[in-house]
Parts: C-alpha cells; sequence; structure tokens
C-alpha cells in the first residue's frame, strides 16, 4: 500500500487538501481514484463561486459511476483545473499532483473535521 | 459473500477488481476498463462469462416447445450448428429474458440464460414443459468463455488444437459446432467477431490460460458493458424487462408472426398491442454538450414530451457519452436529457452507435 502524502489533509469522503498560505487546493485521493476506476469527465465549480464545508462542489465521473466532491474548506472558488477537461485520466495517474481539482481562498478558521494523515489512514484500514 | 465461477480464484490471482453481478463476485476489470474496452475493439479479449446458465432442451418434444415458449421460431434455424436470439416472453407480451438458443439437432436444443433471470426462466420453462416429451437439463457442470475481437480468429489458430482450427474457419455467424468436451459459437455481446466457448468446469481453467497466453487479454465485466451498449445490444433488466414488451424494446425484428398460424406465449398481447398502436420506443443517444448519460435520467422532447434513459455510459470508441432511452413513438431528432438540473442536448440515432466489426472493416476498406 501507498503511503499518503504527509503534507496534506484529508476528509472522511476522500478528499485531500494542500494548504498553502490562504489557498486550499483541493483533489481527490489515490483511494478514492482507485475504487472509481478510468475517469472520463470532471464537472468543476465556476470561478468566483462561494463554497462551504459539505457543499457539493465537483463531480468526477468514471465510466462505471459519478460521484460528488465535497467542498473541504470555507471560502471562494479562486482555480479550477482545466486541463482535466480533456485529460480526466490525469486524476487517476497523479490524484495528488496534476489531477488536481480546484483552489479555494479560505474565508475564516480551517474546519476540526479534517483529517490527519494518519487519521485518514486508520480510516482507510478501517474500511478494508 | 456471493456466488464464484470456477475462476473465482484465477481472476483474483490476476488483480481483478471483482463485483457483485447478480449474486456473483464477477471481475470489473483487472486494471482499466477503458484499456479492456479498446483491446476488445483493436485486437482481442477473453471473457469469464459462467455466471450464464447453460440449459440443454433434450426430446422429440423440444422443437414444438421452443416454438411455443419463444416469441422467435426456432424453425429460422435452416441446419444443425445454428444460432438465434430471442426473447421469452409472458402473457402481457412482457420480456422474461433474453437468450440464445444452439440448434444441435432435432432432438437437443441449447440455451444461454442470464444469470440474474435463470431460476425464474427455469420455473418458467418447467411449467410450461408437462404437455411436451423432454426434458430441461441445467448444466452447472459447464463454463463460459467469450474471446472476442478482429484478431481472435488469429489467435485461436495458434492453438493448434484441430477441433477448433477446423471449426472456427468453418462456421459463419449465428453458428456453432460441439466436440465431446468443447462447444463452440460464433455469436457475442461486443459488436466484434469472436466466438463463446462452452466447456466443462474442469478443463475451463487450463483453457483460460491457453488463452490468455496466445494473447487473449482478460476483459471485465465494465468493458463488456460498454461494449454491448456502443453496439446497441440491450441489456435485460435495465433496457427491457417483464413490463416492456419487445415492441418498445427496438426488438420488433426478434419476433415471429410469421407463420401465422405459430401460437407463442405472448403472440395475442403484441398483437394486441400493435393494433392498440405501440407507443412507446427504445432509440440511442449520442450527447452533444460534455458529462455523462447514465441510467433513469430524464429525457425532454420539443414538444414537451418525455421519455427517460436506460441504460447509458461513456462511449470509449466515440470518446463521446451514449445512452438507450424509452421515449415516446414519433421521428424525433433532438433531445435534452436533464442531468444534475442541467438540460444537456443530445442527438436521437439509431443503434448500433459502433457499427459491427468497425475497426476490422475499416482496416480493410482504407
Amino acid at each position: 500500500m501507498n503511503t499518503l502524502p504527509q503534507d496534506l489533509r484529508y476528509t472522511t469522503t476522500h478528499e485531500w487538501v494542500r494548504i498553502e498560505n490562504d489557498i486550499a487546493t483541493i483533489g481527490i485521493t489515490e483511494h478514492a481514484q482507485s475504487l472509481l476506476g478510468d475517469l472520463v469527465f470532471v464537472d468543476l465549480p465556476a470561478l468566483k463561486k462561494g463554497l462551504a464545508v459539505g457543499d457539493d462542489a465537483a463531480v468526477v465521473e468514471s465510466v462505471k459511476a459519478a460521484a460528488d466532491v465535497y467542498s473541504p474548506v470555507d471560502g471562494e472558488v479562486v482555480e479550477v483545473n482545466v486541463a482535466l477537461s480533456d485529460k480526466p485520466e490525469l486524476i487517476n495517474q497523479e490524484p495528488y499532483g496534476a489531477g488536481w481539482l480546484f483552489k479555494i481562498k479560505l474565508v475564516g478558521e480551517l474546519p476540526l473535521s479534517l483529517l490527519s494523515p494518519a487519521d485518514y489512514q486508520a480510516m482507510l484500514n478501517e474500511e478494508e | 459473500m456471493g456466488k464464484h465461477t470456477v475462476l473465482y480464484d484465477t481472476h483474483v490471482a490476476m488483480s481483478a477488481k471483482m463485483v457483485d453481478f447478480a449474486g456473483f463476485d464477477m471481475p470489473l476489470h483487472y486494471g482499466s476498463q477503458l484499456e479492456e474496452h479498446h483491446q476488445v475493439r483493436r485486437l482481442a479479449g477473453i471473457f469469464d462469462v459462467s455466471h450464464m446458465v447453460v440449459v440443454d432442451v433434450l426430446g422429440t418434444g423440444a422443437r414444438d416447445y421452443l416454438r411455443y415458449i419463444l416469441a422467435n421460431d426456432v424453425d429460422k434455424m435452416a441446419h444443425r450448428g445454428s444460432a438465434l436470439y430471442s426473447c421469452m416472453l409472458n402473457e402481457h407480451g412482457g420480456v422474461i429474458d433474453d437468450l440464445i438458443v444452439y440448434f444441435l439437432n432435432e432432438q437437443h436444443y441449447r440455451i444461454v440464460l442470464n444469470a440474474g433471470s435463470a431460476e425464474k426462466d427455469l420455473q418458467w420453462m418447467e411449467s410450461h414443459a408437462h404437455s411436451y416429451a423432454l426434458g430441461l437439463q441445467r448444466h452447472d457442470d459447464l463454463s463460459i468463455l467469450a474471446v472476442q475481437g478482429p484478431e481472435t480468429l488469429a489467435l485461436l489458430t495458434t492453438l493448434n488444437d484441430p477441433f477448433i482450427t477446423d471449426t472456427i474457419h468453418t462456421i459463419g455467424r449465428f453458428e456453432c459446432a460441439n466436440s465431446d468436451d468443447l462447444f463452440i459459437a460464433r455469436t457475442g455481446y461486443t459488436g466484434e467477431d469472436g466466438f463463446e466457448l462452452i466447456v466443462p468446469n474442469k478443463r475451463v481453467e487450463a483453457l483460460w490460460q491457453q488463452l490468455c497466453a496466445a494473447g487473449f487479454k482478460p476483459c471485465g465485466l465494465g468493458a463488456r458493458d460498454t461494449l454491448r451498449l456502443e453496439a446497441g445490444y440491450n441489456l435485460y433488466g435495465q433496457d427491457m424487462d417483464e413490463s416492456t414488451s419487445p415492441l418498445c424494446s427496438n426488438l420488433s425484428w426478434t419476433i415471429a408472426l410469421q407463420p401465422a398460424e405459430r401460437l407463442f406465449i405472448g403472440k395475442s398481447a403484441l398483437l394486441a398491442e400493435k393494433e392498440r398502436g405501440v407507443t412507446q420506443q427504445l432509440v440511442g443517444l449520442v450527447l452533444a454538450d460534455k458529462g455523462i448519460l447514465r441510467s433513469h435520467q430524464r429525457v425532454v422532447l420539443a414538444d414537451g414530451l418525455e421519455g427517460e434513459t436506460t441504460s447509458g455510459s461513456f462511449a470509449p470508441t466515440l470518446g463521446q457519452s451514449i445512452a438507450f432511452a424509452r421515449i415516446p413513438k414519433g421521428d424525433y431528432k433532438q433531445c435534452e436529457v436533464i442531468i444534475r438540473d442541467k438540460a444537456l442536448k443530445a442527438h436521437i440515432v439509431k443503434p448500433p452507435f459502433v457499427p459491427f466489426n468497425s475497426t476490422k472493416n475499416h482496416k480493410e476498406h482504407s
């Protein structure tokens, strides 16, 4: 099993968050992409859209299934990964890198619901 | 835990992602559903479809019995070693199952049933068998492999098995042949040329390994589903069921109303439906906007009438999304599909979306 990137925070719904100053970059985890299989379509949020924790933010669709991506933080969408519209497979190939989904300018405090790598790993271990 | 085919451990050893299908733990894919799809369109793949159920109809009454319980007419099969696609209907003209029947000889027909409906099919078949001189033999001792794709013939020839080589170069589409322990039919569910092989359980592991070594790439039910959808083949339980007749399921071509004197279960209901006027049709949709069609999405037509998608997916060969939809009868060209509150434009077409044997035909014509 691959070890999780240690510089990220995670959610119980399998999103990851990278915090750099007041910008949060969001994607789906290796575990999530592996469950979904080959991704073929991504519906990303509109720029400037305001999102609260738990809001529907994006949809990722594999050949077999569609999955909602929820916002792990409060804030406003400032950038989306436009490369995904032609190459959704980037999410399969590099879920923590080129396969990122969108960036949010943070408002307020980080939610307490974000998981540390160790807590997310423990959750995955329990699911198995 | 679900039921297992004989090859279950083999699939797991080949790192298949296993999912439940009709009560069986079956391979969804062995790594990439998309690659497996392309492999079958471009070269050749192998599927374990042993969850499907083989039933032999044996006896002098077999022909008359099948002419009564099937909507298609087994008499269309002109010679031994022929195959026929048919629906089995209830009295209301609803589809109990779709199946392929193989004509081995006058006292031996073989039927392959869908895994999810096999139990009710067999009950239905038993309940109508009493007045015929026949026996129904369910074969849990047999496994089924499908080898499909443009390179199938070439790869099978490399096995150097005289019966296989001779048979595959002799039989045409919808024909079959059998030896003591191998039944070969030129049928499939992918829209590509290929064969379905029925073998005793004890032989299937060796045959699977031999075929993989010959170059057939293992493919899961995920690829099988996108391949059949592109090819315009219905999936039972999704695109038609006991509440829909073949007339509104793009399956009118499978109903044999001639000869007029043949009575079959569901016939009078179908004639009555035709008399009243068929109100629904199953059509193909090609999504013009970006998105993915799935089953049970709302379809809105220009005149405000509505329908619903029955199967939908991304079509790997086309690089866009396609679906089947049941909509009101009428000459419609476009529609909107409602996906997460957005209305997306789609073109209405007649399946197949990908013509039969497309790669090979394309190569030969270019």
